[in-house]
């Protein structure tokens, strides 16, 4: 029986390690890090399944994740640390010289938990799909999950990856879409609207479904959807609704927190709306 | 002189197909991606015998090098095929960050490199993949030069741990290197010793610095001949070594100046052992459409411009 209180507790811990990450380097992507907390707590707690102390690069037998929009690493890092891939207290180095937290998720350093690098947007699917049809050939029954900004859907790479992965029936695949609304020059509906995006994956062969990113109640039941609707000959796509900053007030309703630190004033502020509930890294 | 006895004339790009066939048949976890080029390559008869460890790709080169990064987790060798061009130039980025920044063991298999490409012109003819692809950290760079040797390379890169970008050709060439040699990545092939100037060649330029060579022993002067199937990392060793012998150096490649074998073979002949060096490469120009002889000769990287080269560096001793 999931308790969800737990989870919620987790998603708020992680709330205040991403604006402490952030704030330490003056450095970093609050906004989208903040809108898929509780996607990834649900994704590392909850669904997937693997294991952190032996976590290798081949991941056989394991469920696999991929981060497209590598910019979000700071919600990544610190769910990573809270699942034991690494310890909490290496939070500390995020962005700094010498340390395993790149800016962006990367394999160079060796950090466990990651298996590509990511950063440069619309290269992540087309792993995705490949670690896949490495699992179908191995005959290994293990999921692959990613993650894709919504802006990021205006690289091309990203259809060129749909497209295989439909026409393949690469059905052991998980794809979610954070579906903020916003980029960096402003509203995704001004920058380059992406139309109808369900009916874009549709028509691309995806079994689409949406749920609230938001909502740890929504996210649970949406995973498990998802998982639910693999192995039928088609990707699975979760277009997830979420809002930039979620959990921090004065960083929701804005793209401008895209990739901008909080000072002090505004840490002390963001803290003060996620109590501290398993400790500080 | 040494001799060399030419077997039988083939493309490099068949040598690519047949090491492919055989590897697919040594080792379960080979695959293989193409992007819409499965016949130029020559990677049907590996599809025929294997094809659930084909993957067609279609016309999405970006797709299928983000593909071929994912599928080595998992502990597959994928080894992807289109032409040079698309194989570089059109998924630089792609190849930067999911394949060599994330160290994936992905063997990138170019075709049609170079002016040889012939007809379709300066669109398709790449002339500077061997510099983008030396410049990214971790990558091995090889451009064999017969048959034989494109067979050979093909088999021994499996077994190297890293992405390899393995670089051939379209045209029919003089097949002349040893059948099932073994190939050592990074080891320079003395072809022909002399002692007046050192020939430097990779790929194509290799046959036709051997004639040179010929050439220049009926004018007097004695070249020696190494064959620099691996450019990255390159054999400084052999490098040095000979031109301390000779005193004057010549480069030889089918690719621009900028970024080249030649480019490599200055870094080090400046740092060790300055030493007169020219070289034979296309000098910042697109190429054209036209047979391969043709754009050999009029873009400057012919036998009579091994020739030439050859000249001029014993010239400047």
């Amino acid at each position: 029986m999931t308790d969800i209180s737990k989870l919620k507790d987790l998603t708020t811990q992680v709330r205040r390690d991403i604006v402490r990450m952030v704030h330490a380097v003056n450095s970093g992507h609050p906004g989208g890090s903040l809108g898929c907390a509780e996607f990834f707590v649900a994704l590392y707690n909850e669904v997937m399944d693997y294991d952190a102390d032996t976590f290798n690069m081949d991941g056989k037998g394991e469920d696999l994740f991929f981060l497209s929009n590598g910019h979000i690493s700071p919600v990544w890092y610190s769910v990573l640390a809270r699942a034991g891939f690494f310890p909490i207290d290496e939070l500390n180095t995020f962005r700094k010289l010498d340390s395993r937290l790149q800016g962006h998720p990367t394999t160079h350093e060796g950090l466990p938990g990651v298996r590509v690098a990511s950063g440069s947007l619309g290269q992540g699917l087309s792993v995705a799909v490949g670690a896949a049809e490495t699992k179908k050939l191995n005959g290994d029954d293990k999921l692959v999950f990613s993650l894709h900004g919504d802006g990021e859907l205006q690289e091309g790479q990203i259809w060129e990856a749909a497209m295989y992965a439909a026409a393949n029936k690469v059905d052991n695949i998980i794809s979610t879409i954070d579906y903020n609304g916003r980029q960096i020059d402003g509203d995704l509906s001004d920058v380059l609207d992406l139309g109808n995006l369900r009916a874009k994956w549709e028509a691309f062969g995806w079994d689409v479904l949406e749920m609230n990113g938001n909502d740890m109640e929504d996210v649970l039941r949406g995973l498990a959807d998802a998982k639910s609707r693999t192995g039928k000959g088609k990707p699975v796509m979760i277009i997830m609704a979420t809002e930039m900053g979620n959990g921090v007030d004065f960083m929701m309703g804005s793209h401008k927190w895209h990739g901008v630190a909080p000072n002090d004033e505004q840490l002390a502020d963001a803290l003060s709306q996620n109590a501290e509930t398993l400790g500080d890294y | 002189m040494e001799n060399f006895t030419v077997q039988n004339t083939k493309d490099t790009r068949s040598g690519f197909g047949e090491g492919l066939l055989e590897l697919g048949r040594k080792n379960p976890n080979v695959v293989a991606l193409c992007a819409d080029l499965t016949g130029s390559l020559k990677m049907n008869a590996f599809e025929d015998e294997f094809p659930e460890r084909f993957f067609q790709t279609g016309i999405g080169e970006a797709n299928m090098m983000g593909l071929a990064a994912g599928m080595t987790i998992g502990g597959k060798i994928p080894f992807t095929g289109t032409f040079a061009n698309f194989s570089t130039g059109r998924v630089y980025d792609q190849i930067r960050q999911s394949i060599a920044y994330s160290g994936k063991n992905v063997k990138i298999c170019a075709s049609h490199a170079g002016l040889t490409l012939g007809e379709d012109g300066a669109t398709h003819q790449i002339l500077e993949d061997i510099g983008m692809m030396k410049m990214l950290p971790g990558m091995t760079v090889i451009n064999p030069c017969d048959f034989n040797q494109t067979k050979a390379a093909t088999i021994a890169i499996a077994d190297h741990e890293g992405p390899v970008y393995l670089r051939f050709g379209r045209p029919k060439v003089e097949n002349f290197t040893p059948v099932d040699q073994k190939f050592e990545i990074g080891k320079a092939l003395h072809l022909i010793t002399g002692t007046d100037v050192s020939i430097f060649a990779t790929g194509h330029l290799v046959w036709k610095s051997i004639e040179a060579a010929r050439a220049l022993a009926e004018k007097g002067i004695s070249a020696e001949v190494i064959n620099i199937h691996t450019i990255k990392p390159l054999d400084a060793e052999a490098v040095i070594k000979s031109a301390q012998k000779t005193g004057c150096v010549v480069t030889a490649e089918e690719h621009m100046m900028n970024g080249g074998l030649g480019d490599s073979v200055a870094q080090v002949l400046a740092r060790n052992c300055p030493t007169p060096l020219e070289m034979v490469a296309v000098n910042d120009t697109f190429g054209e459409s036209g047979t391969p002889a043709e754009l050999m000769t009029k873009y400057g990287i012919d036998t009579a411009d091994v020739i030439a080269a050859a000249e001029r560096a014993v010239a400047r001793k």
